[in-house]
């Protein structure tokens, strides 16, 4: 592998900052990519890393920031100007059509034509000769595309891109649809193209892979660069995990009161759903709080999820106050006193078109309805209350709730598992997206709910958060629970070590092998 | 649950939580990458008002207007009493199935099989045993139908996991060919003197099947406005991920909403058995598209969550009365079919300007 950096860097950006309504996507982003090297970037889900591929790519328009292409300060304003100057974008989900052919797909927009009549014989040459420089010159350019395998799509796809002679592609996780064997024929592909000096931004949420095909790596948290141009080969795993999850502020956390937890509330036992986690047994009890500490992927979710009854287990039990309920069944888990706060509070926690007090209102809805006729009065003061007292800024519960920033967002959503009168609450990455003023209050709030005899279970990436608020964290790895300790006994080196202990582990043996 | 609920939802009067304070929203980042696509532009007034549910309708009062300043400058008899009557008559057929089907487009669904439906129910509700049994019977037979067959569209739906559209498309081709295998493709005739009865019967002047309508429109306005029910058929059409996640039993919801599809369509069988003193396999051909464009024109969004049934009412009126003044002026049908596709279009066109000065955040 040939690590050779030009001295001018092909594209430089500066301080790209990205505002969507209510959300500061990018915030001060800067990269740098050299010709003929491969550039790493990664982060967590939400750090900003799609949004600034979507602005590379001339879908989004920077509202600040500074981008400078081979030398000259440009900025993309559209798809077509990107692809005009070069750089390519290979999605995670492949923006091919399934029913046109390879090589319509690689000519797609760009079809050699004769006074208008297409030349499907020049097409197919072209994707021939450009399958061949990939090394797949078995793909026949006239084969349907939805024919072929997930592989052989992005191969088409990277067709495209240096048939549009591009000088940089970006690769949105290349691997999470390929098995090893065809990850292995990505790289090789990869480091042809570099060879040649095309530069490639590739995403990947595998370090191991960054370890082997990068050159150099680029940090993203929260919509900012926190960390440029690392080293891709030798920077430590536990630096570049604890850059993308640790604590980039330090919070406070509220105090945590003396008072022993009472009695049992939620008991889980070995729960299981095929494919994602197995064997998941832990007990909450009131006015305590458990913590779920894991990398993306690891499970967590899914766990709270089919406590929850979102997901239908496959095997295992969940019991509330020792009742068991029923599994897949999200009526009888708020009937029996839970909550949840999912990770998606867009898509998967509140109606954005709807005033706030009936974000708030909707489970306890019968609560206030006669016959089922609704009062309407009741209703909002009752959660116009509830909204006041956790300070929903603006005070005013009859605003759509997608003019509400990420924080009072979230707090709406506890708002209306505090009007229902939760037992358990179930919290999903509570503070993803929220700022950092409204953080301390959600933390507050957690305090608070717990003090008064809420169970609550808490999931999140950020270790410190686990830490800070929960009384136990169990460590999720892979599906399963892997290390339960009161967190008093755990620190952050700790847990980190835990989360990734695979990864630290092979690690450890290729630098033994070299 | 009403103890925890005392326990947790009360709010302490003591120490609220006051953190310091941030600029609001200053600092915000999320993962919005793959939600907002475009900033949000500058609303104009006009775009607000259209925003709103009421000025969507206040549009279609002005088309309305417009529609009826036509009609009395091109027909005298336009603006007569019995003219006005024969309207609002027209429309209530159309009018009832038009309830249901807004109550499943605002679920986030589609009703394609209301026409049909009712054509089965007024074919099974006048055969010849039916009628036998009194009018009582047939009325009950009707709702019965209509309802049975909103709960099969409900049930495929909901736990059989199919798309509306397949599913409803698919009754509508089965109840059509229900409907002419009990009627032996033939009009029945309605001898129950109650039922024939009912579209001649005028109180106060105006005819029992105004008053049908009207109290079909009534409940359905109370039920989607001032209930429970309503209220969680807003949040399931607005987002059915997180009404399921609310609690929210989105499946039984969902075949409750195609049921109450279906008995409009039993309602509005009863309804054309009596006006046309037959029950037959033809009817309410095509009924189904008069009643969605209505909801459509009427402001309510085809991805559901967002409608008002004033709305759909009005896109009916605005209809039919285009119908009369076609009528009235014997121009041909053709000509007024071209018509409603323009005004569709055109409402739809505003329909989607207003949505997108108001676009997600």
């Amino acid at each position: 592998m040939t690590a050779t950096m030009a001295e001018e860097p092909l594209l430089t950006m500066r301080g790209i900052v990205k505002q969507f309504p209510g959300v500061r996507a990018l915030d001060g982003v800067d990269l740098d990519v050299a010709a003929g090297e491969v550039h790493c970037l990664l982060g967590q889900n939400g750090a900003g890393k799609s949004t600034l591929i979507k602005v590379l790519a001339g879908a989004h328009r920077p509202d600040s920031g500074e981008i400078v292409w081979a030398g000259e300060p440009a900025s993309f304003g559209s798809p077509h100007a990107a692809d005009a100057a070069g750089i390519a974008t290979i999605y995670q989900e492949l923006d091919l059509v399934p029913g046109l052919s390879v090589a319509e797909n690689v000519v797609l927009g760009h079809e050699p034509a004769r006074l208008g009549f297409t030349r499907p014989r020049d097409a197919e040459n072209v994707a021939r000769a450009l399958l061949r420089r990939l090394g797949h010159p078995e793909i026949p350019p006239g084969r349907e595309l939805g024919r072929l395998s997930a592989a052989g799509q992005q191969m088409v796809s990277m067709a495209r891109a240096l048939a549009r002679d591009a000088r940089l592609i970006v690769m949105d996780e290349p691997s999470a649809v390929l098995d090893p064997e065809e990850v292995r024929n990505l790289f090789r592909v990869i480091r042809e193209l570099t060879a040649d000096g095309v530069a490639v931004v590739y995403i990947s949420h595998r370090l191991e892979e960054i370890r082997e095909i990068g050159d150099r790596v680029t940090v993203l948290k929260d919509g900012r660069t926190v960390a440029r141009n690392l080293p891709a080969r030798t920077t430590p795993t536990a630096d570049v995990i604890r850059l993308m999850t640790g604590r980039t502020i330090e919070y406070v956390f509220p105090e945590r009161p003396a008072t022993p937890p009472g009695e049992v509330v939620l008991e889980v036992e070995g729960l299981a759903r095929s494919g994602e986690f197995a064997d998941v047994s832990f007990t909450v009890r009131a006015g305590e709080v458990v913590g779920l500490a894991g990398l993306v992927g690891s499970g967590r979710s899914e766990i709270i999820e089919t406590v929850y009854g979102a997901r239908k287990a496959t095997a295992g039990s969940v019991r509330v106050r020792g009742k068991a309920l029923r599994a897949g069944s999200v009526p009888a888990a708020v009937r029996a006193g839970m909550g949840l706060a999912p990770e998606e509070r867009k898509s998967q926690g509140l109606l954005m078109a709807e005033p706030v007090y009936r974000n708030v209102s909707l489970p306890a809805l019968a609560r206030f309805a006669r016959f089922g006729f609704l009062g309407r009065d009741a209703e909002l003061g009752a959660a116009g209350a509830i909204t006041a007292q956790l300070d929903v800024r603006p005070p005013d519960a009859t605003r759509p709730v997608r003019t509400l920033s990420g924080g009072n967002q979230q707090k709406v959503v506890l708002a209306r598992w505090l009007l229902q009168g939760c037992s358990v609450l179930l919290l999903d990455e509570p503070t993803r997206g929220v700022d950092v003023g409204a953080r301390s209050e959600i933390y507050a709030l957690i305090r608070r709910l717990s003090t008064e005899g809420a169970a609550i279970v808490l999931v999140s990436s950020e270790v410190p958060e686990v830490l800070g608020l929960a009384d136990r964290v169990l460590v999720v790895r892979e599906g399963r629970v892997v290390h339960e300790a009161p967190s008093a006994e755990l620190d952050e080196g700790r847990v980190l070590d835990l989360v990734m202990e695979a990864l630290v582990q092979s690690e450890k043996e290729s630098a033994g092998h070299e | 649950m009403s103890d925890e609920g005392a326990r947790t939802g009360t709010a302490p009067a003591a120490a609220p939580v006051t953190p310091e304070r941030q600029p609001p929203a200053a600092d915000e980042r999320s993962r919005v990458e793959q939600a907002a696509r475009t900033a949000e532009p500058a609303r104009s007034p006009l775009g607000r008002l259209l925003d709103s549910g009421a000025g969507r309708n206040l549009g279609l009062v002005a088309v309305l207007a417009l529609l009826c300043v036509v009609g009395i400058v091109t027909a005298d008899t336009f603006l007569t009493t019995s003219n006005l009557l024969t309207i609002l008559t027209s429309a209530s057929i159309i009018g009832v199935l038009t309830v249901g089907v807004t109550f499943v487009i605002i679920g986030g669904g589609i009703d394609l099989s209301v026409g049909k439906v009712m054509a089965l129910a007024s074919v099974w509700a006048t055969t010849v045993a039916t009628q036998s049994y009194g009018p009582l019977i047939m009325v009950l037979c009707a709702l019965a139908v209509g309802t049975g067959a909103g709960l099969v569209n409900g049930l495929l739906i909901a736990y059989g996991r199919i798309v509306p559209f397949i599913v409803t498309l698919a009754m509508l081709i089965t109840a059509q060919g229900l409907a002419e295998r009990i009627s032996g493709r033939r009009s029945q005739i309605v001898t129950d003197p109650v039922i024939a009865g009912i579209a001649n019967t005028r109180v106060l002047g105006i005819p029992l099947l105004v008053y049908i309508f009207a109290a079909v429109v009534a409940v359905g306005w109370v039920v989607l406005n001032r209930t429970t029910f309503g209220r969680r058929t807003f949040a399931i059409g607005g987002n059915s991920e997180a009404a399921r996640l609310a609690g929210v039993d989105v499946r039984r919801h969902t075949v409750l909403l195609y049921a109450v599809s279906g008995l409009c369509a039993g309602i509005a069988a009863i309804m054309i058995a009596s006006l046309t003193t037959t029950g037959s396999s033809t009817h309410g051909t095509l009924y189904e598209l008069d009643a969605i464009a209505a909801v459509i024109i009427g402001g309510t969004l085809l991805s559901g969550g967002r409608g008002t049934l004033i709305g759909s009412i009005l896109g009916v009126l605005v209809f039919t009365t285009i119908t009369n003044l076609f009528v009235l002026n014997n121009l041909a049908t053709e000509v007024q079919n071209i018509a409603k596709g323009v005004i569709i279009v055109v409402a739809v066109l505003i329909q989607a300007r207003a949505q997108r000065s108001s676009a997600a955040g």
